[in-house]
């Protein structure tokens, strides 16, 4: 036990630093390497915590995903951040602190970690997922079954919060056309070399990893939303490595965006069905009449699929409409 | 237990030691190495060597076959990545006009 506590330590002393850090260094590049650090060490924890499919996402899109969108808006931008007066970080500090101690404050309410009897284990929802949902649902893994089933209604929300968010993006900075021309110069294609070889001998393997995790999600952690980031990431490695020119040719913007609606509608499409068949929005197991279990199956599958391809589809435009930017500047 | 399972659990033990070393080592020149492309260096260490052992070391201790071959994919994707991304690293710190320090300039005869 010991043990596992040190290394909790470790992590959160880990944690305590890249903050602080964070909030010290006034180099904008270094900042954002520093929050992927945090995501990272935040995924280590939920991993101590068992919270593996949360550490997931944490780790695909915190570390990896937002990494690199904060680097394609640095190319915009200016990499030092802008020193702020004295006198009005002093009311920040305020606040700040307030907020600290008023959650410090609270936190003496909350149940020791781990305990029994904490309202979240004594409440009949708990027995529900844990116990019930392996006959009603058939999923080994609990928290698909949670976020796809018995929470259907807040994922297609997530799902269309995404989506959302990805129009937005290209309406504000455009849709990523290059106006000028990306060329690589001769002696710089030289030297990445190595790069370019160890990205194609990898891509097919993050691809294939990202096609594993979509639909591996229902034995194991993983899902729609970790592989759209995983698969995305794929296609954005070869964008860094290859180009945006090559990349663009390849997974074109005119593809992307009808397939980010896509997923959108099959998640939905899935939900109209039950209705036309009688049930309630999302209710699978109107999908199969005789087998209860084997239409939840088929629902989780469909929608996590949805889930994938609306990630997949909005993380790749946002990626495009920054680096395209970035370029047009130049 | 038997013998072969014994010295399996010695090796381990060894090459974990081993791995944390030059896991600590990188760490150390990390920190006091005096010029980045020394610094970069230490820090692959930490990355192929470090990591590389560890990751062997587990891999003598693994008794069910899911694990070891995820194990082998972990290390054979670390011995791709960890030097492409030192490589990578230094590369683009040559380009940016960055010249390793201290080393005298070789003589063309």
């Amino acid at each position: 036990m010991t043990g596992w506590m040190l290394i909790d330590i470790a992590l959160f002393a880990i944690l305590v630093a890249t903050g602080i850090a964070i909030a010290q260094i006034r180099q904008l590049f270094a900042v954002a390497m520093l929050s992927g650090i945090f995501s990272l060490t935040s995924a280590c924890i939920f991993v101590m915590q068992d919270a593996v499919d949360v550490a997931f996402t944490e780790a695909a899109v915190g570390a990896g995903m937002t990494t690199v969108l904060f680097l394609g808006a640095l190319a915009l931008t200016r990499t030092r951040e802008k020193e702020t007066p004295r006198t009005r970080s002093l009311p920040a500090l305020l606040v700040a602190a307030a907020t600290g101690a008023a959650l410090v404050y609270a936190s003496q309410d909350l149940p020791a970690f781990g305990i029994a009897d904490s309202p979240v284990q004594t409440h009949p929802v708990t027995e529900r997922y844990l116990v019930t949902s392996a006959e009603e649902i058939g999923v080994p893994n609990v928290v698909t079954s949670v976020l796809a089933s018995y929470r259907g209604y807040d994922t297609f929300g997530e799902v269309v919060v995404i989506f959302t968010a990805a129009i937005a993006v290209l309406m504000l900075l455009g849709h990523g056309a290059t106006r000028g021309v990306e060329e690589v110069p001769p002696p710089m294609r030289d030297r990445q070399r190595v790069l370019r070889v160890v990205a194609k001998l990898l891509i097919p393997y993050i691809l294939l990893f990202g096609l594993y995790v979509q639909f591996h999600g229902d034995y194991g952690p993983g899902g729609g939303f970790q592989a759209g980031v995983i698969f995305a990431a794929g296609v954005i490695l070869y964008a860094l490595v290859f180009g945006l020119d090559a990349a663009r040719s390849g997974v074109p913007m005119r593809v992307l965006r009808p397939l980010a609606a896509t997923g959108v509608v099959v998640y939905g499409g899935v939900g109209v069905a039950t209705l036309m068949l009688g049930g309630s929005f999302l209710d699978y197991n109107r999908l199969a009449p005789d087998d209860p279990a084997a239409g939840q199956h088929l629902g989780i599958l469909l929608v996590e699929l949805g889930v994938g391809i609306t990630v997949t589809a909005a993380m790749i435009m946002l990626f495009y409409s920054f680096a395209g930017r970035g370029v047009r500047r130049s | 237990m038997s013998t072969l399972h014994v010295a399996l659990q010695i090796l381990s033990d060894l090459v974990l030691a081993a791995g944390v070393l030059f896991v600590l080592t990188g760490a150390a020149g990390l920190h006091r190495l005096p010029e980045f492309f020394m610094r970069t260096h230490a820090a692959s260490i930490t990355d192929s060597a470090g990591a590389g052992l560890i990751v062997l070391g587990l891999l003598l201790r693994t008794e069910e076959f899911p694990t070891a071959l995820r194990l082998v994919l972990i290390a054979f994707f670390l011995m791709f990545t960890s030097p492409t991304a030192s490589h990578a690293l230094a590369q683009a710190a040559l380009g940016d006009g960055f010249r390793p320090q201290g080393i005298r300039g070789r003589k063309t005869s």
